[in-house]
């Protein structure tokens, strides 16, 4: 059933944040959002409110995270950890088909792995846009190619989104104008090269509730479930002031100007020496990143050799196996594949899918496990742009 | 450069038989497949296919048979790796999966009424044999044509009966050359670039299309500069990691490019910027 789309936020207290849940899960979603595992927040089911970092923050800088008490209660008082959503639409490792031996020949079979209708919680703006990025690289590529394992899983999701109302060490969002605000999807337009992206509910937080805005029919029914009020004039007000407080607290901040350009010019430039000295090539970065949509497959069989399978998994331009061919390898050297990598997502990424691959989440930034910096790399670059290495 | 065309199988190969192999080297082979049921046998010279062997792996090959016969689809494949060793063991009657075409192929349609010049390398010139069927059931749309090749050995070039049938017959001039001849070898010496000087085209209105290793195809290019044959009208086929062919695994871009499907042919002074960056 449709209803008419709010035209006005509503209000949703706290205590009956656990009524949301249970409405998705009884529609038939599985609930996953932030929760605490091993130190760290990363995203999983949840079944209750009290699943969430509730009263945690978490402190980001380069090659480095900890968890933190708040002093107070909020929900979603943390920015983003190592997990990102893609591992719901792309996951790690997935299965594509299975071939079967038949006599003189062989039968192949698209994997039957359905992907279970989920309800992501706590969505924040730079993941809106990531997963918008990643539906130009997987959805009706060039008009003709689709995934059909992110396919199924995209139309399945219900997109609970979460403004930050706290900026992380790393964070760069502002930067790349993804957040900390979630917008209104009906102004998406005005950002055409941003990215399209919509979500089903968007939550602000304050002390005692939160301010929603529903941005679909699906949002619209549920909402409709739970009878909830309109939100007090002052509460919009309050949850504005309070995720434009992050706006200027952000971590970090890369100008953007001509990014584009300005990388594919300095392909030779000497900081892509200086950074190779310090990058492992351990691929942390490109697994964090929720753009990076590298995969490789795996034609395995069993020990009967009468069954094989395709497994896809996720993989990095850094592998040093990645762009090899026979008698060659593409990119054997650390500098060229951190060139590949950052170009990619600030340059490449615009003529590909006219969107940039980076949505200042800040966690390749916070993963590395040395601490490189993709605004530092940049604004060195652009300090000292033209300049060339010597050969 | 023609685009690619809609592909009705991006991730699940079809299954298909092989209808003949054929030893052409001591290190290549061909075989000629049924094409899949579904999808049709048509493919455009310069597409690839994704070839897989039931439990070993897929790997992306050239389409090298004539576009216009409507029979097998025909690969000329070297034995180099896990995969296309285990697709030499594959004799008539034996099956195989197979994705595709995919890709991007030569300017047929841009190079009609110009001279046409192709020049390959080794096993390069499996992906412009189509080409040359194509040229020769519509000799008359074309102006001069002229083919360059070169490989290691008289015992490792492709298709040489062929090629000097086609020569004999008087429809194209064939150029060969190897870097290292035998006592049986009549024909050039040296470095395909070496043949251009005898090669019989008007550079005004040529169209070179190249397809070989890379420094080979870098020297090419200046071959043609050299001569005033501007980059806008020369061709190259790259060759990169694919996994997936279908732009999806990322293993094969080139500076904003994904090889699989923005090429494998590309018109040179569009790929030219990233093409010349070393280890792009």
């Amino acid at each position: 059933m449709t209803e008419p789309r709010a035209a006005n936020p509503l209000f949703l207290p706290k205590s009956r944040l656990d009524d949301l849940i249970g409405q998705l899960a009884a529609a038939g979603f599985e609930v996953v959002g932030p929760r605490l595992e091993q130190q760290a927040i990363v995203y999983g089911p949840i079944r209750s409110a009290s699943d969430l970092p509730i009263g945690w923050t978490d402190l980001q800088g380069p090659g480095s995270y900890r968890l933190q008490r708040r002093g107070d209660e909020a929900y979603f008082g943390y920015v983003v950890g190592p997990h990102s959503w893609k591992k719901y639409l792309f996951p790690p490792t997935l299965t594509l088909w299975h071939a079967r031996r038949t006599g003189d020949t062989f039968t192949i079979e698209e994997s039957n792995d359905e992907p279970p209708r989920r309800a992501l919680l706590g969505v924040r703006g730079c993941e809106l846009h990531a997963i918008a990025v990643q539906d130009r690289v997987f959805l009706n590529r060039a008009g003709q190619f689709t995934d059909p394992f992110y396919a199924k899983a995209r139309q399945r999701l219900f997109l609970i989104a979460v403004e930050c109302e706290t900026a992380g060490g790393t964070c760069f969002c502002t930067s790349m104008g993804t957040g900390p605000q979630i917008d209104d999807p009906l102004d998406a337009h005005s950002a055409p090269r941003r990215g399209r992206h919509a979500y089903d509910l968007a939550l602000t937080e304050l002390d005692d509730g939160f301010v929603v805005r529903v941005g679909s029919a699906a949002g619209q029914d549920l909402v409709a479930r739970l009878g909830l009020a309109a939100a007090a004039p002052e509460q919009i007000a309050e949850g504005r002031r309070r995720v434009a407080a992050a706006a200027q607290a952000m971590g970090r901040w890369l100008d953007t100007t001509d990014l584009r350009q300005l990388l594919h010019r300095n392909q030779e430039h000497p900081r892509w020496d200086a950074v190779a000295d310090r990058c492992l090539s351990c691929t942390n970065c490109t697994m964090v990143c929720p753009t990076c949509f590298c995969s490789s497959v795996a034609d395995v069989t069993d020990l009967s050799l009468e069954n094989a399978q395709r497994v896809r998994k996720w993989d990095s331009c850094f592998n040093p196996e990645f762009a090899k061919v026979h008698g060659g390898d593409f990119r054997p050297s650390i500098r060229a594949r951190y060139r590949q990598w950052l170009t990619h997502k600030f340059a490449s990424w615009y003529d590909q899918f006219d969107v940039s691959g980076c949505v200042g989440c800040g966690r390749c930034i916070t993963w590395c496990p040395v601490g490189i910096d993709v605004t530092e790399e940049i604004n060195a670059i652009r300090a000292a742009d033209g300049q060339r290495r010597l050969d | 450069m023609e685009g690619p065309r809609a592909c009705p199988t991006p991730v699940k190969p079809a299954v298909v038989r092989v209808r003949d192999y054929r030893r052409e080297t001591h290190d290549t082979f061909t075989l000629v497949l049924d094409p899949p049921a579904t999808g049709g046998a048509a493919f455009r010279p310069g597409q690839f296919n994704m070839l897989y062997v039931f439990g070993v792996g897929e790997a992306p090959i050239s389409l090298s048979g004539d576009p216009g016969e409507g029979g097998g689809w025909v690969h000329t494949i070297r034995a180099v790796g896990a995969v296309t060793r285990a697709l030499a063991r594959l004799r008539p009657g034996d099956v195989l999966g197979l994705r595709g075409p995919y890709g991007s192929s030569w300017p047929l349609e841009n190079a009609r009424g110009r001279d046409v010049v192709l020049v390959s390398g080794g096993i390069g010139l499996a992906p412009l044999r189509p080409v040359l069927y194509h040229l020769r059931r519509h000799r008359a749309e074309y102006g001069k044509i002229a083919l360059l090749y070169g490989a290691r050995s008289p015992a490792d070039a492709l298709y040489l009966d062929e090629l000097r049938a086609w020569r004999a017959a008087g429809e194209l001039q064939v150029l060969l050359t190897v870097d290292r001849g035998d006592p049986s070898w009549t024909e050039s010496l040296g470095l395909v670039t070496a043949l251009f000087d005898r090669a019989d085209f008007a550079p005004d209105r040529a169209v070179g299309l190249i397809c070989g290793p890379e420094i080979m195809m870098r020297f090419t290019q200046r071959e043609f500069a050299k001569r005033g044959v501007a980059d806008e009208r020369l061709y190259v086929s790259l060759e990169r990691n694919m996994h997936c062919a279908v732009g999806f695994c990322g293993h094969c871009q080139l500076g904003p490019s994904f090889v699989c499907m923005d090429g494998p042919v590309f018109r040179y002074d569009r790929i030219r910027t990233f093409f010349e960056i070393r280890e792009a």
